[in-house]
């Protein structure tokens, strides 16, 4: 089974590269781009079919290593 | 006096640190980030800076869960000391035996100077030696330094006084201009700025002795 995790800076949390984005943005004429937020995009392969074994598995890689949940959250796909 | 500096794959101040622990009289072993665990009668565990694992992930995300990393949260669990010098720092959040998170710096550059710090506390073997609000100057050398902690955290560090050092001139957007940070217990500390960096008269600033100066005496009366 395939799955994607979506890691995304908490709101609140200043994201530097997302505004510096957003500047090069507005630069280049994209003035009504008023907001960026960077993240990240993790996609797994795993050997197991059934879909809750899967997502608590996943939710237990994220709480462990892959997200911080102190700056960041995260959100499972399963594919 | 035992000291484990940590090795990590990444890993480039290992040997600047164990020279400096040395000079001041640790005994000093560099301990591979895949050993099961520490040996015995350690005194003091130091992760160094450098970049462990490329920064890939989260910085100290990947290092964080070394194997070695169980027996370094055993230890400080157990009360023990522990260091981490700038990656050592990041690693140290990333375990949880430090609140926070270390975040891009707000300048998005990799930022590499000497800094003026404020010694914010003198409660701890770290800050002993130095005068409560004496000014230092330390290296810095990060692209990642910028502190980030919950509201809630940040006002239990006020509280029970576990900022270590404040930036003078915050260089990298940390919050509350923090650049160290000591655990509840107090025996914990990490820091963004190198100490190992500034120990001896060569290095055209001692500041950074004082601090290795003050963990020697701590475990020498021990």
């Amino acid at each position: 089974m395939k799955a994607r995790i979506k890691i995304m800076l908490k709101n609140g949390v200043l994201d530097p590269q997302g505004e510096a984005i957003k500047h090069a943005l507005n630069n280049v004429g994209f003035e009504s781009v008023t907001g960026v937020r960077q993240g990240k995009v993790i996609e797994l392969d795993i050997e197991e079919s059934d879909k809750s074994q899967v997502r608590s598995q996943i939710e237990n890689m994220c709480k462990k290593m892959l997200a911080n949940s102190v700056i960041e959250n995260f959100e499972i796909e399963l594919l | 006096m035992k000291a484990a500096v940590i090795v990590f794959p990444g890993s480039n101040c290992d040997r600047d640190l164990t020279v400096a622990l040395e000079m001041v009289g640790f005994e000093v072993s560099k301990i591979w980030h895949k050993d099961p665990e520490l040996e015995k009668g350690i005194d003091l565990v130091a992760i160094p800076g450098g970049f462990s694992f490329g920064d890939y992930l989260r910085v100290g995300a990947i290092a964080a869960n070394s194997p070695i990393c169980e027996s370094i949260i055993s230890h400080g669990e157990r009360g023990g000391y522990i260091v981490g010098v700038c990656n050592g720092f990041q690693i140290l959040t990333e375990t949880g035996l430090l609140p926070g998170a270390l975040l891009r710096n707000s300048g998005l550059k990799y930022i590499c100077k000497t800094v003026a710090l404020k010694v914010e506390t003198t409660d701890s073997v770290f800050t002993q030696k130095y005068s409560l609000s004496n000014v230092i100057k330390i290296p810095i050398a990060h692209h990642d330094g910028n502190y980030n902690a919950s509201v809630n955290d940040i006002e239990k560090m006020k509280d029970q006084d576990l900022i270590a050092f404040r930036y003078c001139d915050n260089p990298n957007g940390s919050i509350e201009d923090i650049a160290g940070v000591l655990s509840s217990n107090r025996r914990v500390l990490g820091m963004m700025p190198h100490p190992e960096r500034a120990f001896e008269k060569a290095h055209g600033n001692s500041d950074g002795m004082t601090f290795f100066k003050g963990l020697v005496e701590a475990f020498a009366t021990t």
